[in-house]
């Protein structure tokens, strides 16, 4: 406990080294089900990064009187109420998405993301630390999912952000936005990070011997 | 942080002072939201269901008349109460007309589904005879299986059906008469939207098939 992260380090981690999607493999179920589009990809990253600062940021302000045995308990508690805010939040402002999205942004509330920060850093570290940490951890998940997101609707409709992008005599992959195309970008772009970040260690290893 | 076995048990409540101030707390604030955004979001809801009501009493819409656009319909909302034997049931109809010519009635209905509570919009003609169009407002349904409840192919299979007789499910058989193809995989959702349906034309058959059935001249 003594050799904690800092704020600058857990904003960066959160980024690439400990991505929740890429590397953490966490928070898979929004990831593949609301990625057929660039739009509700980026609105649901936008509803986690708020449920994430939130709570982080609330159980942080209360991590000296947490009880070990109750924690989860109100780590649920504070998820949920900011989940359902946001919920409400979209049904009431972005009432179209929030009926795309349907189920899934009640589902924030089980997305292991938010209740793993708690427990990992929240609960352990000052109110910077965590809300340094949910901003790196939420702008890792919504990059993920805008990476995923663009490859589908780029190749599944030749649209981005439901603008033509690319020319009319490009056959829509329809398999992209269907379930399969969630399945097949998310492994062949965790494959590319994968070897991205092993080819860098490789190449750092023998020159760079600090 | 370590607390023996016996004190924790003797201070069980006290311990959980955290959460229920939490709950209180957390609670009010959602309270709150729920007063500010509630009657933007029944807003957004209703203007939903206004435009969603010229699709379902006219599917085909004549492409020659394309100029007279939805803004000609006249749409009266009422609530009906229909008094069964040990329950009474609510109903919001839209009466829709356009100018002199009664087109007919946009049922909101409710019913259990597989997961959660399944809103729909029934379209029926004036005497009840014929469902005209379905619409699914607002259902948690699985996704992937019982979602497809909200796909216009299969909420196509309504509209023409008698409204006479009780609609009834059928897997992998569909093109009967009376029969709505089930979607595989989502049986109970698909018996559900069903159910909910036929409760529809059953209860309001009575009320509203009477009062505006008579062929007009």
């Amino acid at each position: 406990m003594t050799d904690q992260p800092t704020p600058l380090e857990r904003l960066i981690q959160g980024v690439l080294p400990e991505n929740p999607v890429f590397r953490q493999l966490l928070g898979l179920c929004p990831t593949l089900a609301v990625t057929a589009g660039l739009k509700p990809a980026l609105t649901m990253g936008g509803a986690v990064a708020f449920v994430l600062l939130s709570a982080n940021i609330i159980v942080s302000l209360i991590r000296n009187l947490l009880k070990p045995h109750l924690r989860i308990v109100v780590f649920t508690l504070t998820i949920a109420t900011f989940v359902t805010i946001a919920d409400r939040f979209l049904a009431a402002y972005l009432y179209t998405m929030s009926k795309t999205l349907g189920p899934y942004i009640p589902l924030i509330i089980v997305n292991c993301i938010i209740i793993c920060r708690c427990e990992v850093c929240a609960s352990r570290q000052s109110v910077f630390t965590a809300a340094a940490d949910a901003v790196g951890q939420a702008a890792g998940f919504t990059l993920a999912l805008a990476g995923i997101a663009f490859v589908r609707e780029l190749l599944g409709t030749g649209m981005i952000l439901e603008f033509k992008v690319l020319p009319s005599f490009w056959p829509s992959w329809v398999v992209m936005i269907l379930p399969p195309g969630a399945f097949l970008t998310f492994g062949l772009l965790m494959g590319l990070i994968n070897w991205f970040v092993a080819y860098r260690s490789r190449n750092r290893k023998p020159g760079g011997n600090t | 942080m370590v607390i023996s076995d016996s004190r924790s048990k003797r201070r069980r409540l006290p311990q959980a002072w955290l959460v229920l101030v939490l709950a209180v707390g957390l609670g009010s604030a959602l309270a709150a939201v729920h007063v500010t955004l509630s009657p933007v979001i029944a807003a957004n809801r209703l203007n939903e269901t206004l435009a969603r009501i010229p699709a379902l009493l006219e599917p085909n819409p004549d492409p020659a008349g394309g100029g007279r656009a939805s803004s000609a319909l006249k749409i009266e909302p009422r609530d009906v109460q229909v008094k069964k034997k040990d329950k009474t049931s609510f109903y919001k109809v839209y009466q829709v007309a356009r100018e002199d010519h009664f087109l007919g009635w946009v049922v909101k209905a409710a019913g259990q589904g597989y997961a959660d509570k399944i809103e729909l919009l029934v379209g029926l003609d004036p005497g009840i005879k014929t469902i005209t169009g379905l619409f699914i407002l607002d259902q948690k349904e699985t996704p992937g299986l019982g979602n497809k409840i909200i796909t216009a192919a299969w909420r196509d299979q309504f509209a023409g059906k008698n409204a006479g007789q009780p609609l009834r499910l059928a897997k992998g058989d569909p093109g009967k008469h009376n029969t709505i193809d089930a979607i595989s995989g989502a049986t109970i959702s698909s018996r559900s939207v069903t159910r909910i349906v036929n409760q529809v034309t059953r209860d309001l058959r009575g009320p509203l098939g009477t009062e505006r059935g008579k062929p007009e001249s």
